[in-house]
């Protein structure tokens, strides 16, 4: 590449060359930032930790009682309800993310349908949440009291369940789009490979275009987890906001985000502070762990 | 490469402390003309209006941001500030990061009123210090609970499961609630305690004030507490609640004012809840304007310290005709005493201030 291309831009002009570096200096600089960045709020997180950390060590991950008064702080009832939230939402939205990548990707990929189809899951992805937290808690908490008052258990209307069900729609953009993407990249031949052997349209799907897109389903997927586990306002409008043990998903709960951003304006000690702080820090190690997770389950995959 | 990425990476590392260090605000640097201040969300309406007020008569801007009392007492501390504004009194910890004297200046009153859902439609039930605690200990869980019946002859109570709803952020509202309860319950006192967020034994929470509302408004049974001025503006029902003289009280503008018409502490660091005023609403609470007694700090002019106490004194004043229309309870005779004493006491290097 160098003597090439270096010939030809000495005859030009030295400056050329310069720009050319520079350019590629300032690309380097830009993502070095960026790590920067991530290492300087892991840093600052820990930092601001260490009064929390003192005075309530390691009990904090599994402490049950969250109380500003008595300076005791138990993370575990927000743990629990950002898990169960997020897993549940995951759950809810596969279905329906897959059937629409599915179709978007094979049955579909052109014509106005597909492409009002498309930009509108892509819409919802770029509705701010907090329209989602009044929307749901004007329309879903009471058709969720109506289901609750059904199925015989206590009608709060809000709660894990409603939470879920707000997230599930906003995650589903992510894993939708992504899947498309990867579907449409399936070679054709492969399918038509299948199709000439006598395949049935769901059985190319089932056999040749999943199988190919697995990881690329799986990373969508993971994608929208980590947007589930760190949403905020959306979920705090509907979940209930207290800090007991949900005892069944249609009880109310807490998650971690939500306390965060409800209390921490108002903390008005050291510990107290700190101790919002590690939860942010919690948050953050839960993110990497499901990510670095989620990563070998792909390698695996594609290993196969 | 490798020798790129070092460089790239040392800059990067120095780009952002550099920054860190740049980041800090200093008063001294700032416009004389313009005061600045921050805290209490409750107020800024009433704030809002006052500086404007009080800019178009005497030219003084003041920059008021409404980012929460325990904010507003956070970046007076920081001294990035000329006042705090906050729902609640200094506690021990703020008032030792503080290190210097804060004079705690009340500005208006407001109240914290009960409302509920109730089927049927009952407005204005009457609700005792006990019956209150109770619910909110989750110890009475039905409407027709013996002991609210009791107290409302002739109100159809329905057997309906009570649902509690409380604020789910830290608030000075939050604060002023569980202040009442501790004074009115030993056990709420010894069990929950009183802070802007507590660990709530039963209910749900909701976020800010129309939260709460909404909650209530949509639940059959709900009930929960907003402030007074956001019942008013949303026509909600609320409870009247018994005072500690006996009477049940109705919250209103002139309920919270008398509230506040007892013999206050000389500092004004007092909750107003459980009055012993006989018409007074029980649960109230003072909004303060916080600022350092010594005003001569941080390289600050003493042209800025009057300026400063020329409006809080105008405030308390001429600035009391504004509250009402906006809902908010003035100051009670006894207050604006105690007000005007503890601006007097505001001193420029050691030289009172205010003549």
């Amino acid at each position: 590449m160098t003597s090439i291309a270096g010939t030809k831009r000495e005859k030009n002009s030295s400056g050329q060359i310069r720009a050319e570096a520079l350019f590629k200096r300032t690309l380097v600089l830009i993502g070095c930032a960026m790590v920067v960045l991530v290492l300087g709020i892991l840093l600052t997180l820990v930092i601001e930790s260490i009064p929390s950390l003192k005075s309530l060590g390691l009990k904090y991950l599994w402490g049950k009682t969250w109380d500003p008064v008595n300076n005791v702080y138990g993370a575990f009832p927000f743990l629990l309800g950002t898990l169960l939230t997020s897993f549940l939402a995951l759950i809810i939205s596969i279905p329906f993310s897959f059937a629409i990548a599915i179709y978007l990707g094979e049955y579909q990929p052109k014509g106005w349908l597909s492409n009002f189809l498309k930009n509108t899951v892509e819409l919802i992805a770029a509705v701010p949440s907090v329209i989602y937290g009044f929307w749901g808690l004007i329309v879903l908490v009471p058709m969720v009291r109506t289901l609750e008052i059904k199925l015989g258990v206590l009608p709060y209307g809000i709660g894990i369940f409603t939470s879920a069900l707000i997230l599930t729609i906003m995650i589903i953009p992510y894993s939708a789009s992504l899947g498309r993407e990867m579907i449409r990249l399936v070679p054709s031949q492969l399918k038509e490979a299948a199709y000439s052997l006598g395949a049935t349209r769901y059985e190319v799907i089932r056999s040749v275009v999943l199988p190919f897109t697995k990881s690329g389903l799986f990373a969508g997927i993971l994608l929208s987890l980590g947007r589930a586990l760190g949403e905020t306002m959306a979920v705090t409008m509907v979940i209930g906001n207290t800090s007991l043990i949900p005892t069944s998903i249609f009880a109310p709960g807490n998650t971690m985000a939500s306390v965060i951003a409800n209390e921490f304006t108002e903390a008005d000690h050291t510990v107290y502070l700190s101790a919002l702080i590690e939860l942010g820090l919690v948050l953050f190690l839960v993110t990497v762990v499901i990510n670095m997770v989620g990563k070998r389950i792909i390698k695996r995959f594609t290993n196969e | 490469m490798k020798l790129y990425f070092k460089k790239e990476l040392i800059l990067a590392i120095l780009i952002m402390l550099g920054s860190a260090f740049f980041s800090q605000n200093k008063l001294s640097a700032q416009n004389d003309k313009t005061l600045l201040g921050a805290g209490s969300t409750f107020i800024y309406p009433l704030f809002s209006k006052l500086f404007s007020e009080y800019n178009k008569k005497t030219g003084v801007e003041v920059n008021y941001q409404s980012i929460g009392s325990g904010g507003g007492i956070l970046q007076l501390t920081n001294k990035t500030v000329d006042f705090g504004a906050s729902d609640g009194p200094l506690n021990g910890e703020q008032a030792t990061k503080m290190g210097v004297p804060a004079l705690h200046i009340p500005m208006a009153s407001g109240a914290v009123v009960i409302t509920y859902n109730l089927p049927g439609g009952s407005s204005n039930i009457n609700l005792t210090p006990d019956i209150i605690a109770d619910i909110y200990l989750g110890k009475i869980k039905q409407w027709n609970d013996p002991r609210i019946v009791g107290i409302n002859k002739g109100v159809n109570v329905p057997a309906f499961p009570i649902l509690v709803v409380h604020r789910a952020e830290a608030s000075g509202t939050t604060n002023i609630f569980t202040n009442y309860l501790s004074k009115v319950s030993p056990e709420w006192m010894s069990k929950v305690g009183t802070a802007s967020a507590v660990n709530w034994p039963v209910g749900l929470g909701g976020k800010g004030n129309e939260s709460v509302a909404g909650l209530v408004k949509q639940t059959p049974g709900a009930v929960g507490y907003v402030e007074l001025i956001y019942a008013l503006q949303n026509k909600m029902e609320y409870a009247k609640v018994k005072n500690k003289k006996g009477k049940f009280i109705l919250p209103s503008l002139a309920s919270v004012t008398a509230a506040g018409n007892i013999t206050l502490p000389a500092d004004s660091k007092i909750f107003l809840t459980d009055t012993d005023a006989a018409d007074g609403y029980p649960i109230c609470g003072f909004t303060w304007a916080l600022i350092y007694q010594e005003q001569n700090y941080g390289g600050r002019s003493l042209d800025r310290a009057t300026k400063l106490l020329n409006l809080l004194w105008w405030n308390i004043h001429e600035g009391q005709q504004f509250t009402t229309p906006l809902n908010y309870a003035p100051l009670s005779k006894q207050a604006l005493q105690v007000a005007e004493r503890i601006l007097k006491s505001a001193t420029y290097s050691g030289k009172p201030i205010l003549k």
